[in-house]
Order: structure tokens, then sequence, then C-alpha cells
């Protein structure tokens, strides 16, 4: 069988073969690409306001930026206090592989020491984690020093949105870009620099 | 097989037919000369009840999409305008929400008969492998046609299953974005999903269901003795121990469908929801992307690898683990290394084995169901270690594996 393979057409042949390939992959982008998100679905994810004059100390607040829950917390002094002695049970307490903007990376995660944004969403599968404020022990933690408990894998993470070693969740609660307008208004979706 | 060489007529309308299509030749070659072993028994029922099932999924998808819109504003709406207005919509809706959980019933059955008699074996590991294929297939379109009523476990399972892709390294967060078609689960993720759930993987295993069949029927049939019957043939080249499939079998898969038919029309109509299993309660709400369910979990068929990923406490771990359970499957057919086909003829280590491995399967299925606390977590961790340690040992166990001698032919009971 080999005997007659003629040498000149099988490289036309495996030559062709490859650039039909090759024009396949290209054809194939449009269908691909056409899975993104439309103009219209970019134009819906712009920045939004919120008014936290009336969020009380020890209050969050919940708006919807991109479809998706972000906390707003206005956190106590006795919140913010344990933050530190926190630091040996978490799984990243420096949030070092946290997606955040650089103007949080400090113990708060958070522009303002009080005042905390964090993306409602936990990192484990998406399910959004409730607001345990209070300092008691708690069924999923005796020695609960306030955070967020996520129900569906039982994901914990302190006040400043990061997760406790033991949870399913790998990665600190998102921190969105934010910035404050003025005294009461805070804007999600917009780090205020560019601007 | 069927050797003679021109069908019997030549003349008239079947000749004229059979000159340019051999319909005849097919007919012959797949049901009245395809020859099947003779001792056929329960576990053989579920591969033509998967065909049935497949059937009563396309025809009443079908309808059902004559009265729904995938519409993110409209979808829940249009559910429950099927259920209460469309005229008997609400047992063509029944029928194919049941005829979900049926069909994973009946392809677990079909995949185990498989286990038991090795029918994966050679020559039967395309089967085996295309078999697979479909069931990944079957768990796409599962998982897609969940979403379409746009309830609020569709919404959050939805959510956590794209996560997963999130997994991938490096474009993990775009992957998310593309899947999804925007920032968030939307209009557009229901839109393209509605699209894969009726047009493209219905395509897919309708075609994939013809290979897996033609490759069964290129090689024949196993059976309980796990015996080749081809390798004794009369002189006119038919199995001694085989039967025509037509009628033999169509006769005995059509008492099958009747007692299917018998429990499964039970169910759709007086436990359509098999008290929140088959559809779960928090789907009877509204899709809201603000509230979470208390308890996220996915329908039954999926829970054995959901207890899995919920195992491990990371999630790109978990999400390979899971994965890992179902891609060690397809090579079972090179992990099992013994010459001896059926468990008949296996000695008791592999029939502990394979009983505690499909026990490991159906516990962690229920565990996959429940809430996680620590106790059901640890048990998650042993029985999936126990899952892929199954597979180990079958791989080390079957190579010098001690066994009964296996007959020539197939004896009669």
């Amino acid at each position: 069988m080999t005997d007659n393979v003629n040498k000149s057409r099988r490289t036309l042949l495996l030559s062709t073969g490859a650039v039909g390939v090759v024009g396949a992959g290209f054809a194939a982008v449009p269908f691909l690409k056409s899975w993104l998100p439309s103009e219209r679905a970019k134009a819906a994810g712009g920045p939004v306001k919120a008014d936290i004059s009336k969020v009380e100390p020890g209050q969050m607040l919940n708006v919807l930026w991109r479809g998706q829950p972000v906390f707003l917390v206005n956190r106590t002094k006795q919140q913010t206090d344990v933050l530190e002695s926190l630091n040996d049970k978490l799984k990243d307490p420096e949030s070092e592989s946290s997606i955040q903007p650089d103007y949080v990376n400090n113990i708060f995660r958070s522009r303002k020491d009080n005042f905390l944004v964090v993306v409602g969403i936990c990192t484990h599968l998406g399910c959004s984690p409730k607001y345990y404020p209070d300092l008691v022990p708690q069924q999923f933690d005796a020695e609960w020093k306030g955070g967020f408990f996520c129900p569906c894998h039982s994901s914990r993470f302190d006040i400043s949105g990061r997760v406790f070693s033991g949870s399913p969740a790998s990665r600190n609660l998102d921190v969105p870009p934010y910035t404050f307008l003025d005294e009461n208004t805070i804007e999600i979706g917009n780090d205020g620099e560019q601007a | 097989m069927g050797k003679i060489a021109s069908s019997s007529s030549t003349g008239g309308l079947g000749g004229w037919i059979n000159a340019r299509l051999p319909v005849t030749q097919f007919y012959k070659d797949h049901l009245s000369e395809y020859y099947a072993p003779k001792n056929f028994n329960f576990w053989y029922f579920f591969g033509s009840l998967a065909l049935l099932v497949l059937v009563n999924q396309i025809l009443t998808g079908i309808w059902l999409t004559m009265h729904y819109k995938p519409d993110a504003a409209q979808a829940f709406g249009m559910v429950e305008y099927i259920m209460r207005d469309v005229p008997w919509g609400w047992l063509i809706r029944y029928l194919h929400t049941t005829g979900a959980s049926a069909f994973f019933i009946v392809i677990y059955f079909h995949m185990f008969r498989g286990l038991l008699y090795g029918s994966y074996k050679k020559p039967r590991e395309l089967v085996w492998i295309i078999g697979m294929v479909i069931y990944l297939a079957l768990m796409a379109e599962a998982f897609l046609g969940y979403v379409l009523p746009w309830g609020n476990m569709s919404y959050w399972g939805a959510k956590v299953i794209t996560q997963l892709f999130g997994a991938v390294p490096w474009v993990g967060d775009s992957l998310v974005e593309w899947v999804r078609g925007d920032y968030l689960i939307s209009d557009a993720t229901l839109n393209r999903f509605f699209a894969l759930h009726v047009v493209a993987l219905p395509l897919a295993i309708v075609a994939l269901v013809v290979l897996h069949i033609a490759a069964l029927h290129t090689v024949g049939s196993n059976n309980p003795e796990g015996i080749e019957i081809k390798k004794h043939k009369d002189e006119n080249g038919k199995p001694l121990d085989g039967i025509p499939f037509h009628p033999y079998y169509t006769v005995k898969d059509i008492f099958g469908v009747g007692m299917f038919l018998l429990i499964f029309l039970f169910i759709v109509f007086v436990k359509p929801d098999m008290g929140g299993l088959f559809l779960e309660h928090d789907n009877y709400v509204p899709a809201n992307p603000a509230v979470t369910p208390e308890h996220i979990k996915p329908v039954w068929y999926f829970t054995p690898f959901y207890a899995m990923l919920r195992a491990v406490p990371d999630m790109q771990m978990g999400a390979l683990i899971m994965a890992l359970a179902i891609v060690v499957l397809f090579f079972l057919p090179w992990l099992d290394r013994s010459p001896v086909k059926s468990i008949r003829y296996r000695r008791w280590p592999f029939k502990v084995m394979l009983s505690l491995f499909a026990v490991a399967f159906v516990i962690l299925g229920w565990l996959g169901m429940q809430g996680a606390t620590e106790l059901y977590k640890l048990m998650a961790q042993v029985l999936t270690a126990f899952y892929f340690f199954y597979f180990i040992w079958l791989f080390l166990y079957s190579r010098n594996e001690k066994y009964h001698e296996v007959p020539e032919r197939i004896e009669d009971h």
C-alpha cells in the first residue's frame, strides 16, 4: 500500500488539510465570541450609587451591582478591634490572593477603617453568605467574633470578609472597586481614580 | 448477518424501494436477524427502556417548547401557564420532569448491568465509551433543562454549576463570564441554555445513541454468563446460543415497557414531585439573585458527585475530584484486567467490592442531599476515597484474579 503513495500528492493533501483546519479555527471565532457578554450587558454593568447616611454602626446595607449583592457594613469599633487577633485562624490574613483594589490593602480591607464594602458572594460556589454581626458563640463556631457565614457549604468569613481555615472557600470575599463621592454617598464599580 | 443475497421481493413497491434504499436489509440486520444471546434477564430491559424514555423526552419536550418562552421575565410564568392554562399541559410537563428522573434511574441500572456482567470489556470497549459520552451529554442536558423554569433553585443551581468553570486555572473567571454571557446568571444565560437544551444536545444525544447501537450490533450483545456466542455458530453462520432480536426480545421488552409504564405513570399521576426529589420545593419560587435558598442542592441524580465536590475543602481540588470520578469510568475497560466478564464466574472478593462500590455510590447520593455537617462531610470524604480506591483495587486485583471456569456454551437452565 505504501508503495503507491505519491509523495507530492501526500504533501499537497496534508498542507490542504492543515490550511483547512486553520480556516475552520478562524470560522469558529465568531461562534465562540458570540457567547461573550453583549454590549447591552456591558452597559448594564455600570457603576451603582448608594446612600449610606442611614446605615447605623453594626448595620449592613445590601445593594445590587452587576446583579450581585454588595455588602456595605458600618462596622463598630468592637467588631474591627478583633481583626488582628484572628490572623492565625485565617487562610489568607494579608489578602495576598484576594481580588481587591490596591487601595484596600490594609487590615480593614477598606478605604475607611469602619466601612466595609465586599461582594456578597461566597468565593466557593457563589452562594450569598449571611451576616452574623454579634460576637457571640454560634452553632457553626463557638468562638465567633462577628462576620459572614455561608449556609450552603459552611464557609466562614470574618468581619473583613477574610476566609477562615477549614472553609471550602479558598479566597477572601472580593472587594469591588468603589469610591466615596461625598460623606454619605458611595459609588460601586468606580475607582474614583480615572474619573 | 443476513447474507441471503437479495431481499425476498425484487418486484413490486418493496422491490423498487429496496433497490434504492436497503430497508429490508436494515430490518434484518438490526431486528429479525440480529442474534442476541438467549439468556437475557431482568437487567437487559434497561437499554430499550432508555430508548423509550428518550422518545418520551423528545416528544413531550417538543410540545413544551410550543408553550414556553426562554425569557428571564416570563419563563417562570410560562411554566405556571403550562401547568394551569394549557390543555393537558400539566400532563405533558409532568411526563417530561418525571421522565428526566426516570432517564437517570434507567441509565444507572443500565450502567450497573455493565459492571455486573463485564459488558465494557473487549470487544465492547467502544460501546462502553460511547455510552459514557451519552451519560455526560445527558447530565448536561438535565442540568440545562433544570434551569429553564427559572425558579430560585434553577437560578442558584446554574450559578453554582457555572461557577465550577472558575476552577480552570488562569482563564477561569473569563470562562465563567463567557459561559454566562453576562456578569451574572441572566436572560442571556437562560436563552443559550434553552438553545442547547432543545437543539444542540438532543441532536448530539440521538446521534450518540445511533453510534452506541451501531457499535453494539457490530460486536454483538454480551449476556449474564459473559460468554461470547459468536464462538459457536451453525452452518449458516448463526450463533447457536443466539435468538433473533425480533420477535423474541421485542416481545420480552414490551413486557418490560408495560411494567415500567405502570410505575412511571403512577409517579406522574400521584407523586410527580416525589416529595421534593424529582421537583424541588425551592423551585416553586421565582428566581431571585438576592436571596440564596437555605440549602442549595442539585436534583438527586447529581448528588453522588456533588457530595464528592463538597467533601474536598478546596474548590479547585473538589472540582477536579468530581471530574475524575467520571473520567475514571471511561477507563474501566482497561482497569479491569480479568479475562472473565461476568460476576457469575468471579470470586467473592470481586462480588464484595462491587457491592460496596454500589452502596458507597448510593450513600454518597444521599449525603449530597443533606446539609453539610462535620459528620456528613467526614462520611463523604471516606466514601469518596473508597470510590477511587475501588478502581485502584480492581486494577491490581484483576491482574492475577482467581476465577471459576467459564463454560464454552450457554447452558439451558
